[in-house]
């Protein structure tokens, strides 16, 4: 198996607002190893989520190339795109995006609808996710009845029940405290160190950013530096 | 696999009706009362269709009319080389049409009929012995009447049987049977009764209001003798198959009769009853289309209840949409959701409007007002409804849904 599970090359995306042309990224070249965790810091309106967007198959670049697992994303059709979202990618967001008056095992087994997973199935492995993430016995609550860390801890097991093999994390712990953020944290470094699942996620805290094997700074739409843990050795920039 | 997709998927547009169930209810009212209207219009269409049917058929599906002047559109007849009807040509018929069975002369005149004080203007038709057989007509037998015979043809008598209003207006509550009527001062004797057929569909109120007489105490007595034009010739065929060939027969003896060159077109006019029926009939379809589409107005009126409801469904949930497309539903799997609660909308208003509809047409009767208007729902008509119904869901939701399916699901989740 390729070590390399993302490989970006070159990526640029520009977004047309009337006359003006916004260039939100001037030209990513970077690699993702399989199973690494990288933290992603800069400005705000330096082109993280931009990124992110890009690297979850939400969003297509406007030049450059995108493989992810050796598969060229760009030329993929929004059918193909939906269903690598589904099975591949798990999403995190600062705001959570769970869907309202509905429980939390039922959020949790959404992305297995979409895979057809089989409806007893769906249910026992979104009871594991949510026992996974500290929630056993909060399974039939109301997302709007749970704390924000709650509340991101089931779109933690949402993103984990279709076994994705990246979890893309924009700025997940935005809207906690710093005990909260602690906890999620945890999680994500389970996931990563016990199911080898590749992690990436943005922040603006060095707290945070601290979690990861390695942190890149984004500045104007360009990789700005990158910071790598001493016990992790070389990293995937070219 | 994907079957169960789809149904877990409608499960999700049904739980959403359920939650909004005053916007649901309300949405599926507009449905109800199209589909409901609809059915119950389209039965008064049906049943003043069957009424004029079953009336028509009550007169005999044998019958010609011989009547003189070429056939026109709207009933008019032309004056162009019209000959005059001549009551010679009704023994022709008999003798020289295998398929006729019955044939008699047609004199109508409407007089003032008068018995003791009462007087009653009423249409007397002056027809052959025959005439009860070829009109299907029967005696009422609640009076010990009878018909008129041939002898009493033969010789001019001054008898009459009399329509069931007529003995209704001149003799409320007694027996006329015996007694004597005068028209123009010539006493007739009643020597029976028909039995009441009902209003008919066409002009000209009822078939009951009339006098039956001898055709030749009629031409002598009433109308001043001579040989005086006939109204019609009724006939009837020998059965209901040999209909066709008896007008054949009819329409060459006439021609010969007439020296019509071959090409020339008639100057008279035989008609079936079968055929007036039919055309009668049809008018009453010109009314069922006319309610039936007035009713379809307020069908499509909640179509666009459905579009609109569903459009702000689509716009309120923006933020779900975002999230489906995120963790991988496919713009078909978002289509879909939506359509089928637009679906679900409309077919089950369509199918509580058909029970509107029939109850509506089973209990208008009720009220006074409509009493006398009949009603079928056919089981056409419920179909045609429930399928307009379902094709407005899928027509004015597919929009919306369609709107849902290709929203960009970065938008969708920084919506507010
Ligand atoms: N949909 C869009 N249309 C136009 N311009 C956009 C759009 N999305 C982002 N941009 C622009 O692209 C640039 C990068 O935006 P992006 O959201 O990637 O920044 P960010 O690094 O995530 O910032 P923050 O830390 O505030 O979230 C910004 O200048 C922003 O205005
Ligand atoms: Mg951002």
């Amino acid at each position: 198996m390729n070590p390399v599970l993302i490989r970006l090359d070159n990526i640029v995306r520009t977004y047309h607002i009337g006359e003006v042309d916004v260039r939100a990224l001037r030209g990513i070249t970077y690699n993702v190893l399989r199973g690494d965790f990288v933290a992603i810091m800069g400005p705000s309106g330096s082109g993280k989520s931009t990124l992110m967007n890009i690297l979850g198959c939400l969003d297509r670049p406007t030049s450059g190339t995108y493989f992810l697992d050796d598969q060229a994303v760009s030329g993929l059709s929004d059918k193909s795109l939906a269903t690598l979202r589904n099975t591949r990618i798990g999403f995190v967001f600062q705001s959570f995006n769970l869907l309202k008056r509905t429980s939390a095992r039922e959020n949790v087994e959404l992305p297995m609808l979409y895979a057809d997973v089989s409806g007893k199935q769906s249910r026992e492995r979104a009871l594991k996710a949510l026992k996974l993430v500290g929630l056993e016995g909060r399974e039939t609550h109301n997302t709007n009845q749970l704390s924000g860390g709650e509340q991101q801890r089931v779109a933690i097991a949402r993103s984990l029940v279709n076994n994705p093999s990246l979890i893309m994390a924009d700025e997940p712990t935005g809207n906690l405290d710093s005990k909260m953020s602690e906890d999620v944290m945890k999680i994500f470094l389970d996931m990563n160190r016990e199911k080898k699942i590749t992690i990436i996620l943005v922040t603006h805290e060095p707290d945070i950013a601290a979690y990861a094997n390695r942190v890149i700074h984004v500045k104007d739409g360009l990789i700005n530096r990158e910071d790598v843990k001493l016990d992790i050795g070389q990293g995937g920039t070219r | 696999m994907k079957l169960k997709r789809t149904i877990r998927i409608f499960k999700l547009s049904f739980r959403a009706l359920t939650r909004n169930k005053m916007r649901t209810a309300l949405t599926m009212l507009g449905i109800i009362i199209g589909v409901g209207a609809v059915i119950a219009m389209v039965s008064i269409g049906a049943g003043a269709r069957q009424g004029v049917e079953a009336k028509f058929n009550a007169m005999g599906t044998n019958n010609l009319t011989v009547s003189s002047g070429s056939r026109m559109t709207g009933g008019a007849q032309s004056g162009t080389g019209t000959i005059p009807l001549k009551l010679e040509v009704v023994q022709l018929i008999l003798d020289r049409c295998p398929s006729v069975a019955f044939a008699s002369p047609v004199y109508q005149t409407r007089n003032q009929v008068i018995f003791e004080n009462k007087n009653w203007n009423t249409l007397i038709q002056g027809v052959n012995e025959d005439f009860d057989i070829i009109g299907n007509w029967t005696l009422d037998s609640t009076y010990a009447g009878r018909f008129f015979e041939q002898a009493e043809v033969d010789s001019g008598a001054t008898v009459c049987v009399l329509g069931a209003d007529t003995v209704t207006n001149l003799f409320p509550g007694s027996d006329p049977i015996g007694q004597i009527i005068r028209v123009r001062d010539v006493p007739f004797t009643v020597i029976g009764v028909l039995k009441a057929k009902g209003q008919s569909g066409g002009p000209g109120g009822s078939r009951d209001d009339m006098i039956l007489a001898p055709y030749t105490a009629v031409l002598e007595r009433l109308l001043g003798g001579g040989t005086l034009t006939l109204n019609s010739i009724q006939i009837s065929a020998v059965d209901e198959e040999s209909t066709d060939s008896a007008m054949n027969e009819v329409t060459e003896l006439m021609r010969e009769y007439n020296k019509l060159e071959p090409g020339a077109s008639d100057n008279f006019t035989v008609r079936n009853m079968a055929d007036i029926a039919e055309s009668a009939a049809d008018s009453t379809n010109i009314l069922t289309v006319l309610l039936g589409s007035i009713a379809s107005i307020s069908l499509l009126v909640g179509g666009i209840g459905i579009m609109n409801i569903m459009l702000v469904s689509v716009s309120e949930r923006i933020r779900e949409i975002g999230i489906r497309m995120a963790i991988g539903a496919q713009k078909i799997d978002i289509l879909v959701q939506f359509l089928f609660e637009a679906v679900v909308l409309s077919v089950v208003g369509g199918i509580l409007g058909i029970l509107l509809g029939f109850g509506t047409s089973k209990l208008l009767h009720y009220i006074p007002m409509f009493a006398t208007i009949t009603t079928i729902v056919s089981t056409g008509s419920v179909l045609l409804a429930f399928g307009f119904s379902a094709f407005v869901g899928i027509f004015f939701g597919y929009y919306p849904a369609s709107k849902a399916a290709h929203m960009d699901p970065i938008e969708a989740l920084r919506y507010e």
